[in-house]
């Protein structure tokens, strides 16, 4: 078994005009950036895009908004993104916002065959408008519904043949759970290496849910905040 | 930023920082919340949680030792420390919708004699979204606001029923500001502390909910 693909442009080829697309990261910190420069280059439309931000303006993200590739987003904060803004406020980009517990939960459930959870988070506020309420043990929640995709773009730091995937640190954020909730599940990683380079007990996505992964062929490593201590010389 | 409003931000960074308890893993949200982490008691281990999947948060890297896999919740570089640990998005919000969560400390633009926080939207503004504000506030054991007593233009943020779109429904358990603690109870708010040059009546005065004079009522010492 090979999951692996020659490059990102090979990998994205399959991705249609109106597709769902969830994107790992958060921030620009753990983002599938050859995949979403390759969605870029493809010049797919209508896409829905699933991700807890929205990029910012020149990275990320903001590639497919600039090129107006975007119909709809679902996320939990876009403060970061000021053409994002632009495209709200014209009505280009139609923009759904989720908790950011309850996004990462509905995508969990999709990934886990559930169709629905209740969930206290949100009760009582502007997002359970309209959804189902119900009380469990004296306390009252909400109603929210799993959440799938087309395509999952996911990026690990190492991924072998399989499709194992191990991240590192905080870039680990959203890819893992929604490596599970896509119909085609594409990773990209930093290193491709052998069957038995992540060490079993590291293998932090198993590769049955993977479909392909190929090795990025470039990392910019964006900060988005720099924040520093200042050396003190003794 | 003007200076008074800098120590406006530290003074009830210091005072939160009187709520930390030894053991706590605590939740800091962006802004005045996270100066918090400034002013540890002595003798107190905490572990900070980011929720972009981190237990053990350490301070900013050293110059030239940022990572860009390494960042807090505001998208700030940080580091880890001995114990620190990392998981997913959705294992972060479990721990954090399960309880396991001690303390989350967050900012406000109202909150009301019910516990109800506004922190998020303003209407007539696009609506940039809550971020993990909702689920702190439903799932953490305690949760403290701490802000500034009134709004830019002077208005109260104290209400007795806020006006702004909620975060979370009777979920604030303390209120600090530059002028007061305030608890919130099932009789309403009390006022625990003042700041050492106000009196209980200019307290009232900036806030809108009727606020109960503790019997024991103190100075905030810092």
């Amino acid at each position: 078994m090979d999951k692996t693909v020659a490059n990102a442009d090979l990998a994205v080829r399959r991705i249609h005009d109106g597709a769902s697309i969830m994107m790992g990261g958060f921030g620009i910190c753990g983002i599938p950036e050859n995949l979403i420069a390759a969605v870029h280059r493809a010049g797919t439309k209508n896409l829905t895009v699933i991700s807890n931000n929205a990029g910012t303006a020149d990275f990320g993200i903001g590639f497919l908004l600039q090129a107006k590739q975007v119909h709809k987003m679902v996320a939990s904060y876009v403060g970061e993104n000021k053409l994002f803004e632009q495209l709200v406020l014209s009505g280009e980009i139609e923009l759904e916002l989720n908790p950011q517990g309850t996004l990462a939960e509905r995508i969990r459930a999709g990934g886990a065959g559930i169709p629905a959870f209740y969930t206290p988070t949100g009760y009582g506020t502007m997002i359970a408008e309209g959804k189902e309420t119900r009380e469990f043990g004296g306390r009252m929640y909400v109603l929210e519904k799993a959440l799938r995709a087309d395509f999952a773009f996911v990026k690990a730091w190492k991924g072998d043949r399989w499709g194992n995937l191990m991240y590192r640190k905080t870039a680990r954020n959203y890819n893992p759970v929604m490596a599970t909730a896509a119909d085609y599940v594409i990773a990209e990683v930093e290193e491709l290496v052998e069957l038995g380079g992540i060490p079993s007990d590291q293998v932090h996505t198993p590769g049955v849910y993977v479909n392909a992964i190929f090795q990025g062929a470039h990392y910019e490593r964006r900060i988005e905040k720099r924040t520093v201590r200042r050396r003190v010389r003794v | 930023m003007r200076a008074s409003e800098v120590d406006k931000r530290e003074l009830v960074a210091r005072r939160v920082a009187q709520e930390l308890r030894d053991g706590y893993t605590v939740n800091l949200g962006i802004g005045m919340p996270t100066l918090v982490a400034n002013y540890i008691p002595a003798g107190t281990e905490v572990i900070f949680q980011s929720e972009n999947g981190m237990l053990g948060m350490g301070p900013f890297p050293l110059e030239g030792e940022e990572d860009a896999d390494l960042v807090n919740a505001g998208k700030e570089t940080v580091s880890e420390i001995p114990g620190s640990s990392y998981f997913s998005s959705s294992d972060s919000f479990a721990m954090i919708r399960g309880g396991h969560v001690d303390l989350t400390v967050l900012g406000g633009l109202q909150a009301d004699e019910k516990g109800n926080l506004a922190n998020w939207a303003i209407p007539g503004r696009m609506l940039k979204g809550m971020g993990g504000a909702m689920d702190l506030v439903s799932g953490a054991k305690r949760v403290i606001i701490a802000m500034e007593h009134t709004s830019k233009d002077g208005k109260p943020k104290i209400m007795r029923k806020c006006t702004l779109p909620l975060t979370g429904v009777g979920v604030v358990d303390l209120v600090v500001t530059e002028l007061a603690v305030i608890e919130v109870t099932p009789q309403g708010l009390v006022l625990r502390e003042i700041a050492e040059d106000v009196t209980p009546e200019a307290v009232q005065k900036v806030t809108e909910a009727r606020l109960r004079v503790a019997p024991d009522l103190k100075k905030i010492a810092l």
